[in-house]
């Protein structure tokens, strides 16, 4: 029993945070957006070289085998960013899901080698995610897990509110596409999608949350009414505690319900679920609060407080609303053990 | 990161969960906040779980412990509120004073005070509080003058949990009169029975008397009741503090056991609560979830040699707020039952969770209040500036 990460673990996290602190910034972001272009192409190609792509593909398939527990302090660094380009989705779930059902097929090696993207389009969500610049598709219906090169699908842009999710509605020919399982097959592959993309949703979540706490840290230390910084005022201070006790209690679960991923039983889905849960509302409350911290330009296009809010409010339905995710865990309340020698539930059912 | 308990671990458990189910009492204890006959009876108690080496599992052995690390203790609370066994009596020796003395104690102290401490048989009350010094602890006034070896205390103490019927008590006090604010203070203990020391209950809001007054004329202690150096009083105070508000006070199986009553107490009523009763269960059983992976967080870090920070401020917010939402949880599945004492005859268990509930109230007042917390919080982890 040791909760902590390790070296290594921390290691992946701060190459990723380290890049995006010096690629990813404010001006980046306001460049990107006026640019209208998909990508920032000089950050994505470093994002690429990382070759971050093949981090949780099996190594029988080309991947590294990483966990999602060596990997969620990266995505919450991404998170932290705002990062718009897809390297959360397609690492994080596009390509576990491609070499699971296709493991040999010559599209996830063209991934795997950083050169296209692979966008998942999943039952939970109602549109596909950066489909556009992705070379491929996989998607999955009531008749299965489908393959689709992206030129032979039909995209149509669906504008989000976070100026850098580019949404669409995906349509294609099931003739143009390679169907990977029947809807048998697919349901176990696509609910392990479903339970990466939650937990990887909620790391962005707590990176979000914190981002906006710090933002307003720094703007509450620098701004100044009737003679003294606002954040000495305890009608300011308190409210900033409140949003980082949030924060500080969702971590805990999103890195147990990394780690308790590959169980895949009714106790690990619901720890995801509950991590997504906290994770969006410490990213809601975070959020709301660095703007009443800025004021009026908290109201303004000027501060970047609403790139986070708005990621906050485009990822807290994404892979799940907080309906569903509830859901699952009344699941696991009601029919599950429950007590505190079962917090690590694993060891007190094998025992 | 390794979320699996060793074997050495799950052997563990199953030792502790085997002496417990032999010899937790049956039938409930009466409260040690009421009667002097409760008191006793959990002074039995700690006696009882000290002859099996369970008193305090992290303390060394050669003060009555087993030398655990906080993992252990973990599994050991755990496998406590699982069992249902009483409450700790000595909470403000064993949680607070304890691993104080441990760390500032010199070795005549610790063998003095620790062992009677694990025996149970000094039971200890803090005295913190003054009428006029509050949140504002460091504006304590009582005074320790020295006259010879000895210190003679003077002052009035307000607050003090557990001194209607402890043995002794730990407090704050003034050893340079013309010191100011946190410096000139001292940590000084002194029996509840000397001469001079008159203890005045003040009957809470359950009705209960968990704790007191306490009145200081002229009491005589010697200075070996000094712990630490004369004036460095509030640090180690702090230090205490820490202690209490980080891991100690409230560990997560307490809350674990209650969100399992809670989920127990919606089932059996599923079918009359209103809809927006499931997701407040929902929520209690979550929270109480995530106190315990926090703390497990914490302890991992600790024991792998790291220190406790403004954790121990986040984690008081927490679970006080999350006592209080579970309580209300059960109030409203219990409904028109909800405001019934424990006497009435149509109340079945409904009253352990109104007495809960006034007790869940305090929480976010004592061991420094929920904005005393905020403050520490904006300021040590967030660098805001002071006021």
């Amino acid at each position: 029993m040791d909760f902590r990460f390790t070296d290594e673990q921390d290691m992946t996290a701060s190459v990723v945070r380290d890049l995006l602190s010096d690629l990813c910034q404010s001006a980046d972001l306001r460049r990107l957006m006026a640019s209208e272009e998909a990508r920032d192409e000089n950050r994505w190609s470093k994002i690429v070289e990382m070759g971050l792509a093949g981090a949780l593909v099996e190594e029988t398939a080309g991947g590294f085998g990483l966990k999602a527990a060596d990997f969620v302090l990266a995505v919450e660094a991404c998170g932290y960013a705002c990062l718009p380009e897809p390297l959360v989705e397609n690492a994080g779930v596009s390509l576990p899901l491609l070499a699971e059902a296709a493991p040999d097929n010559e599209l996830l090696a063209q991934a795997l080698a950083g050169e296209i993207t692979v966008a998942t389009g999943h039952p939970s969500n109602l549109f596909v995610c950066d489909a556009d610049t992705a070379g491929a598709l996989v998607i999955g219906n009531d008749d299965g897990l489908f393959l689709v090169e992206r030129q032979k699908a039909e995209l149509a842009r669906q504008p989000s509110v976070d100026p850098f999710r580019r949404l669409f509605a995906v349509d294609f020919s099931p003739a143009d596409a390679t169907r990977l399982a029947d809807p048998a097959h697919a349901a176990s592959m696509l609910d392990a999608a479903l339970d990466r993309g939650a937990l990887f949703a909620a790391a962005q979540l707590v990176g979000i949350a914190q981002r906006c706490v710090d933002l307003a840290v720094a703007y509450a230390k620098d701004r100044h009414q009737f003679g003294k910084p606002i954040g000495s005022y305890q009608a300011v201070k308190h409210q900033l505690a409140t949003a980082q006790v949030k924060i500080e209690f969702a971590k805990p679960i999103l890195y147990a319900a990394a780690a308790s991923l590959p169980e895949a039983d009714m106790y690990s889905r619901a720890r995801i679920s509950h991590a997504k849960l906290v994770a969006a509302e410490a990213a809601d409350l975070s959020a709301r609060t660095a703007i009443q911290v800025h004021g009026a330009m908290g109201y303004s296009w000027e501060v970047d407080v609403h790139f986070f809010l708005k990621r906050a409010i485009a990822l807290e339905t994404w892979w799940g609303a907080p309906a569903f995710h509830r859901e699952r865990v009344a699941c696991r309340v009601l029919g599950g053990e429950l007590g505190p020698e079962h917090t690590f539930a694993k060891e007190a059912r094998d025992a | 990161m390794d979320l699996q308990y060793t074997d050495e671990q799950n052997r563990f458990r199953q030792e502790v969960r085997s002496w417990m189910e032999a010899h937790v009492p049956a039938a409930p204890l009466p409260s040690f906040d009421l009667t002097r006959e409760g008191f006793e009876a959990h002074r039995a108690w700690e006696r009882a779980l000290n002859e099996g080496r369970w008193g305090m599992v992290t303390w060394p052995e050669s003060y009555g412990g087993r030398g655990l690390d906080l993992i252990q203790w973990l599994i050991f609370e755990e496998e406590y509120y699982r069992a249902g066994a009483p409450l700790r009596v000595n909470q403000n020796g064993i949680f607070l004073l304890g691993p104080t003395l441990m760390e500032y104690g010199t070795e005549e102290q610790k063998a003095r005070f620790l062992t009677a401490m694990a025996s149970g048989d000094e039971i200890w009350a803090q005295a913190w509080s003054e009428p006029q010094a509050g949140s504002d602890l460091a504006a304590v006034k009582s005074t320790a003058t020295l006259d010879g070896d000895e210190y003679v205390l003077k002052g009035h103490k307000i607050w003090s949990s557990r001194a209607v019927f402890a043995d002794w008590a730990f407090g704050l006090f003034r050893t340079d009169p013309e010191s100011q604010r946190h410096k000139g203070l001292s940590l000084i203990f002194f029996p509840l029975d000397a001469p001079g020391v008159r203890v005045q209950p003040i009957p809470q809001i359950d009705g209960e008397t968990g704790f007191a007054e306490i009145f200081l004329e002229d009491v005589r202690v010697p200075t070996f009741n000094r712990l630490g150096d004369p004036g460095d009083g509030w640090r180690i105070c702090m230090a205490t503090a820490g202690f209490e508000r980080g891991l100690m006070l409230r560990s997560p199986a307490r809350f674990q056991v209650a969100a399992r009553k809670l989920v127990e107490l919606y089932r059996a009523h599923e079918d009359e609560v209103e809809p927006t009763v499931k997701a407040t269960v929902m929520r209690s059983w979550m929270d109480a979830e995530a106190y315990a992976l926090s703390i497990y967080n914490t302890a991992s870090r600790l024991v792998a040699g790291g220190q406790i920070g403004a954790e121990a401020s986040t984690n008081k917010i927490f679970w006080s707020e999350m006592d209080i939402a579970m309580h209300k949880a059960a109030l409203s599945i219990l409904g028109a039952r909800a405001e019934l004492l424990r006497s009435a005859p149509a109340a079945g268990d409904v009253g352990k969770w109104l007495d809960g509930y006034f007790f869940s109230l305090a929480g976010p007042i004592y061991a420094g209040s929920n904005e005393i917390q905020r403050n520490i919080i904006a300021e040590r982890m967030l660098g805001l500036p002071r006021a």
